[in-house]
């Protein structure tokens, strides 16, 4: 479940005009109309299925419980134990990621935007990101792996010895950053390209410089464009798996590292709802398909938080605008 | 703002300097402060009476501008003066709007724009002053409304602070904010909700807004970029009337497209084509007799 399909439950773009008659048109473009509501209603069937089959399964087999017990070994379900670690690290890789993604990635945005010089540098750049984009993210963790078990920056996980493990949050979060960046940037820049350039000017007309104007008018009237960008790139660190197997440990229940309070949680190992429900699916090593269920649910809900949340915010964003 | 030299004073001749009949007909409420100096509409072609003084604030002198290869502005000379309005006017592509981003050096910020020439700001050539403090005494308000997304209060009060500072705090900055807003004449309408976001206000509040934060800096140019095409004519009258107000503290420069409103709020007119100044006239010369046959043409409507 990512982000995209979620996106698609939204409603159908209104029906062509009735009064209209599509009688009057030509055969085959009444065979287009019919193909294309045809796919979008089996679109939508299609999500609306996963999305109840989901409801259905995790009402069944969620408890209360395993929201707050972590996973344990054993050969049933109710010897298993809950998800409370998996949730847990799911929002503390979140809140990691995104405290790279956002800022990184409204930097460059602004700079894309209202900088941009030299221009091949702008356009380096702007294709980098693209690519970015669309690098499956297998792709990313597997260079997280080497990168992470460089022996310079074993300070960031488990080391024994000269063996650097190369596994902790920091690298999992840094990598899923990446993952966030593009989207950041690209929202974040769409909705500063939104702004008509006299308001801009309309601030150097009163003697402001251009650090100035993009702090206080040009950040704040693309704030929508912020946090629309950042809830989507959100969407896509919450909802990776990838990158969180192989570089999150995906050990059942965390596993710190030394003996500095904060730093040893996040130099260790744990897993991610995604994880857990990789690991306890009927393929998975774990085997416990009412687990994945229940995980899953809760994964689906954050992603419709989510999704209502980029549609409130989009909203409120389209209210005041200017003329252009 | 202190001066190295006190400006020229100079009294025009031939003002009669007496209020004629206002007739306010739509009974705008706001800002009666400058009662001696209401616009007295003559017949068919409103005139505002003549100021009684008048002070040069900035001088052009020889002004090309070229974006690229193309000349924007050919040659230009003319004296904008404290005490008078000033109407560029012009048919679209003329180079009008291009001056009057010149005097603030707006134009430095299209890459491809360069010029030659002299623009002096009291004596002051003003490619010696630095851009912002330049800006912050040759302001512009713009065609489109364009209030920053913030509340009213502070919309005024970013003028007021150091670039991007939050300090000097809110109620310091009170008066300062309330007595820009009067000048606008928009407190009234406004006092109450200083913090509700500007973009809620109605197009011609926010243009009055736009105007108050122009004023905030306490210039001594006032720009106006075709400040009412945007709005409707109740607006537009209540803009007008400001504009004739403020030209007694500050020299007031219109970019604007409708004669009529030039004839109505400008002492004197210039008459731009092709980028070149075609013809630099009283505003009643130029409109009732003007010297280049262009100009006739223009006025009456034959082109542009």
């Amino acid at each position: 479940m990512n982000m995209t399909d979620a996106l698609a439950t939204a409603p159908l773009p209104p029906a062509p005009r009735r009064n209209a008659s599509s009688a009057s048109w030509r055969l085959t473009d009444r065979l287009g109309l019919a193909f294309a509501w045809f796919l979008g209603v089996l679109f939508c069937v299609i999500t609306a299925g996963l999305v109840l089959y989901l409801f259905v399964q995790g009402i069944r087999y969620l408890r209360p419980s395993m929201l707050v017990t972590n996973p344990t070994a054993g050969f049933n379900e109710n010897q298993t134990g809950g998800f409370f670690d998996p949730l847990l690290d799911t929002v503390v890789i979140a809140v990691m990621s995104m405290a790279i993604a956002v800022p990184v990635g409204i930097a460059i945005a602004v700079w894309l935007s209202e900088f941009g010089r030299p221009a091949a540098l702008a356009r380096v750049v702007e294709s980098t990101i693209e690519m970015l984009a669309g690098t499956p993210s297998i792709l990313l963790a597997l260079f997280g792996t080497l990168l992470f078990e460089a022996p310079w920056l074993g300070f960031l996980s488990r080391t024994s010895g000269h063996v650097v493990f190369g596994r902790s949050f920091f690298g999992a979060a840094a990598m899923l950053s990446l993952l966030a960046l593009p989207l950041v940037v690209s929202s974040v820049r769409t909705g500063l390209q939104a702004i008509p350039s006299h308001v801009r000017e309309a601030s150097y007309a009163v003697g402001k410089t251009k650090t100035t104007t993009t702090r206080r008018v040009l950040l704040p009237a693309a704030r929508p464009s912020v946090l629309t960008g950042s809830m989507l790139g959100l969407g896509r660190v919450i909802g990776d798996t990838a990158i969180v197997l192989l570089l999150l440990g995906n050990t059942p229940t965390n596993d710190p590292s030394g003996s500095l309070p904060i730093l040893s949680f996040l130099r260790g190992t744990g897993s991610t709802l995604t994880s857990y429900v990789f690991y306890n699916a009927p393929t998975g090593d774990g085997d416990q398909p009412g687990k994945a269920y229940a995980a899953a649910f809760v994964l689906l809900l954050m992603m419709l938080a989510l999704n209502v949340g980029v549609d409130i915010v989009g909203r409120r964003g389209r209210e005041l605008r200017w003329n252009s | 703002m202190e001066f190295l030299t006190p400006p020229p004073v100079r009294r025009l001749s031939g003002t009669t300097g007496s209020p004629g009949a206002h007739s306010n007909g739509n009974g705008n409420g706001n800002g009666n402060g400058h009662g001696n100096h209401k616009p007295a509409f003559v017949g068919l072609r409103p005139r505002v009476t003549p100021a009684t003084i008048a002070i040069d604030r900035m001088q052009v002198e020889d002004l090309s501008v070229d974006y690229g290869r193309k000349r924007a502005v050919s040659e230009v000379s003319l004296p904008i003066r404290q005490g008078e309005v000033l109407a560029l006017i012009g048919p679209s592509g003329c180079g009008k709007t291009t001056l009057l981003r010149s005097l603030n050096r707006l134009t430095e910020l299209t890459k491809t724009a360069t010029s030659q020439g002299r623009v002096t700001l009291d004596g002051i050539d003003t490619a010696t002053i630095e851009p912002t403090a330049l800006r912050r005494r040759v302001t512009m308000v713009f065609q489109q409304p364009n209030p920053f997304p913030m509340s009213v209060f502070d919309n005024v009060a970013y003028v007021l602070r150091e670039q991007a500072s939050r300090r000097p705090k809110k109620r310091v900055l009170q008066g300062a904010v309330e007595e820009a807003l009067a000048r606008a004449g928009l407190l009234d309408e406004v006092a109450a909700d200083l913090d509700h976001p500007a973009l809620r206000l109605s197009g011609g509040q926010q243009q009055r807004l736009c105007i108050a934060r122009a004023l905030a800096a306490n210039p001594e140019v006032l720009l106006l970029d075709e400040p009412c095409s945007a709005l409707d004519p109740r607006s537009t009258q209540v803009i007008e009337d400001l504009i004739v107000k403020l030209r007694e503290d500050v020299a007031v420069v219109i970019v604007t497209h409708n004669l009529q409103q030039a004839s109505r709020v400008a002492d004197y007119v210039a008459f731009m084509y092709l980028g070149e100044l075609v013809e630099y006239a009283g505003a009643p010369q130029l409109f009732s007799a003007p010297r280049e046959q262009r100009t006739k043409d223009y006025v009456s409507g034959a082109f542009g």
